[in-house]
């Protein structure tokens, strides 16, 4: 046991635990749970969605992907960056003008129906379990690499630890959360960085030339080509990641939680430039970590290289920088994981229990009592599935959730807002095939079945599912008929209403 | 006769979870206000190229690495013209970002136009 690590643990989850029983104690409306009550800044939010985004897999496995794989590590980077785009240009501003609470109140603005409330929060639940999958097992390495204890005793005491502070605090403590881990782990992958330039006269250009003087010119040359399918897995795993963000529940809630589109697109702008500027570093601690730590030795403590950074702290900045680094990735997982579990559990209390279980007749009480109970069974399911993760790359595992996300979520949101003749059946029908397209193919490719089985040779099936869920979404709607005069009608307002943000007219 | 496809068309929309005391018919003349149809021809002229832009910038990237060895080669020490390419992409997203939030305060001015038309045509907008 490291007894250092151990006190700085416990001094980051009494903070987040203080924030926690601030914020429920101000959590009195559902709207506050959900959303706290609209009432985020630019500024708050930005710091926020950054905070929501800087997960393990950015922090833990991009490191890992770089310190082994070199290049194609860094291709996780600008695919996480470059889907901010796609979020300000298409996405942020009419999630803003139409949606209340969740990614389902945008589509069930134009078409009202059960099954499509019913196939949204199914959606969100599984993009929010495959997420929470992997911020578990960074977490679980976490805690083995720190305190000894075996894997699946840390996935189970941090699930449930996660699940404490969901439940209790909702939406502004998770917000505050995020902010607080935003700030902690920028200023922690800033002195990292620092430390390893610090080797190389503060040079990046002399970092790299030493790196691959001592590694191998293969660790920044990008991967030979090989064969026609390793190309196709390669487009395929970029093609999920800049596509994935616009589709992925917890972020876009995050839109949700300010007052007006300026504000949404303003915390985008603020947000990408911190995104940024962290994965711009990622090279440095990958670089670093393979240079000082060794390819070995980071093999040797995680098979997937997730615990590259906190290796290259320890050898730097010996015990407590490593206690220091360890704290902050967890209180990242942390913030994330409460951040996944709220847009869950919303989806099921709000579009699933309220909405259509209920009629929309459920009271605020009983809501709640839906949204805490959902967050309580998601944990559970996760931990669960978490279990069998414990090889994979954990900013590996999360692209899978970006691959589902871009095929069952993007093309649903894009024809809502876009295809006047888009009607529910469509919605349906793209929002089913997506999910079980994309979480089908993972089933049945390399990353569940042995590598010479396989049915599906791609590891990210991105390239497919993707394009099926588009056009799921578009047969769906023209073999059904044509839109219902009220439907086609409807889109009128709801194209008004996403573009202007105007509520009402009179 | 206005009034009676007022209610019929708010009764269809009544039953849905959200309750809108609008008629599909002042969404309709919101839709063809002037401003309104400016707004859209404005956005549009920027969102369509810029996101066709950036789709094809981003893409170049992997399937050059897939598929040759063309930006194998070394732009400053060993740093090689693959990770010149992938710095670009992070001056390319800023770059739009700031892009799109100046044209954005064009965007906000002609959504404030939209409603004064239609408060000048003797309606409210909120």
């Amino acid at each position: 046991m490291n007894t250092t690590a151990f006190s700085f643990f416990v001094g980051i989850i009494l903070l987040t635990l203080l924030i926690t029983y601030w914020a429920a104690r101000r959590n009195k409306s559902t709207s506050e749970f959900y959303v706290a009550g609209g009432t985020i800044t630019g500024w708050q939010n930005a710091l926020a969605i950054a905070g929501d985004y800087m997960s393990a897999a950015s922090f833990l496995g991009i490191a890992g992907a770089i310190a082994l794989n070199g290049f194609s590590g860094f291709f996780y980077s600008i695919g996480y960056l470059v889907a901010y785009l796609v979020v300000l240009f298409i996405v942020a501003e009419p999630l803003r003008n139409l949606g209340k609470y969740t990614m389902a109140d945008m589509i069930a603005a134009r078409f009202d129906a059960k099954a499509i409330r019913s196939a949204a929060a199914l959606n969100t639940l599984a993009i929010s379990t495959f997420y929470m999958i992997a911020q578990l097992v960074g977490a679980g390495a976490i805690i083995k690499l720190l305190l000894g204890l075996d894997y699946s005793t840390s996935v189970i005491i941090i699930g449930i630890l996660m699940t404490i502070y969901v439940v209790a605090g909702g939406m502004l403590a998770t917000t505050w959360v995020q902010i607080v881990k935003a700030v902690l782990l920028m200023g922690g992958t800033i002195a990292l960085s620092l430390m390893v330039l610090a080797h190389f006269s503060f040079n990046p250009v002399e970092m790299f030339n030493q790196v691959a003087a001592k590694i191998g010119d293969k660790a920044v040359t990008p991967p030979t080509p090989t064969t026609i399918s390793a190309g196709l897995d390669s487009i395929s795993l970029n093609l999920a990641l800049v596509l994935g963000t616009a589709g992925l529940p917890h972020i876009l809630i995050r839109f949700l939680s300010v007052p007006d589109a300026k504000t949404a697109r303003k915390s985008i702008v603020i947000a990408t430039w911190i995104i940024g500027l962290f994965y711009l570093m990622t090279p440095i601690l990958g670089y670093g970590a393979a240079y000082f730590v060794g390819q070995d030795m980071i093999k040797k403590a995680n098979a997937a290289g997730n615990l590259a950074a906190p290796q290259l702290a320890e050898y730097l900045g010996g015990n407590i920088f490593l206690a220091f680094i360890s704290a902050v990735a967890f209180a990242t997982i942390l913030a994330v994981v409460a951040g996944l579990v709220i847009s869950a559990a919303s989806a099921f209390a709000h579009d699933f229990y309220s909405n259509v279980l209920r009629k929309g007749q459920a009271t605020e009480t009983e809501q709640m009592k839906a949204a805490r109970w959902a967050s309580f069974g998601i944990a559970v399911v996760s931990i669960i599935l978490a279990l069998g993760a414990k090889n994979f790359n954990v900013s590996y595992l999360v692209a899978l959730a970006f691959c589902v996300a871009a095929s069952a979520n993007l093309p649903v949101i894009v024809f809502t807002i876009f295809w006047k003749r888009f009607n529910s059946a469509g919605a349906v029908t793209g929002m089913l095939t997506g999910l079980i397209g994309s979480v089908g193919l993972i089933l049945l490719s390399p990353n569940v079945m042995p590598a010479a089985d396989a049915i599906f040779p791609l590891k990210n099936p991105g390239i497919v599912s993707i394009p099926l869920g588009f056009l799921a979404a578009y047969l769906g709607t023209v073999l059904t008929g044509s839109a219902t005069k009220q439907e086609e009608e409807k889109h009128t307002q709801i194209f008004v209403q996403a573009n202007t943000g105007i509520k009402k007219l009179g | 006769m206005q009034s009676d496809i007022k209610t019929n068309v708010n009764a269809s929309i009544n039953h849905g979870t959200y309750s809108n005391v609008t008629t599909t018919g002042d969404w309709n003349r919101a839709f063809q206000t002037r401003s309104f149809q400016e707004l859209i021809r404005q956005k549009r002229s920027f969102i369509v190229p810029a996101t066709i832009f950036f789709f094809v910038f981003y893409f170049i990237l992997p399937i050059l690495t897939a598929y040759t060895t063309v930006l194998n080669g070394k732009a400053v020490g060993v740093i090689n013209w693959a990770y010149m390419y992938a710095f670009a992409q992070f001056v390319m997203t800023w770059g739009l970002c700031h892009l799109y939030m100046k044209k954005a305060k064009r965007f906000d001015e002609l959504v404030n136009s939209v409603k004064q038309e239609i408060t000048a045509k003797g309606g409210k907008a909120e």
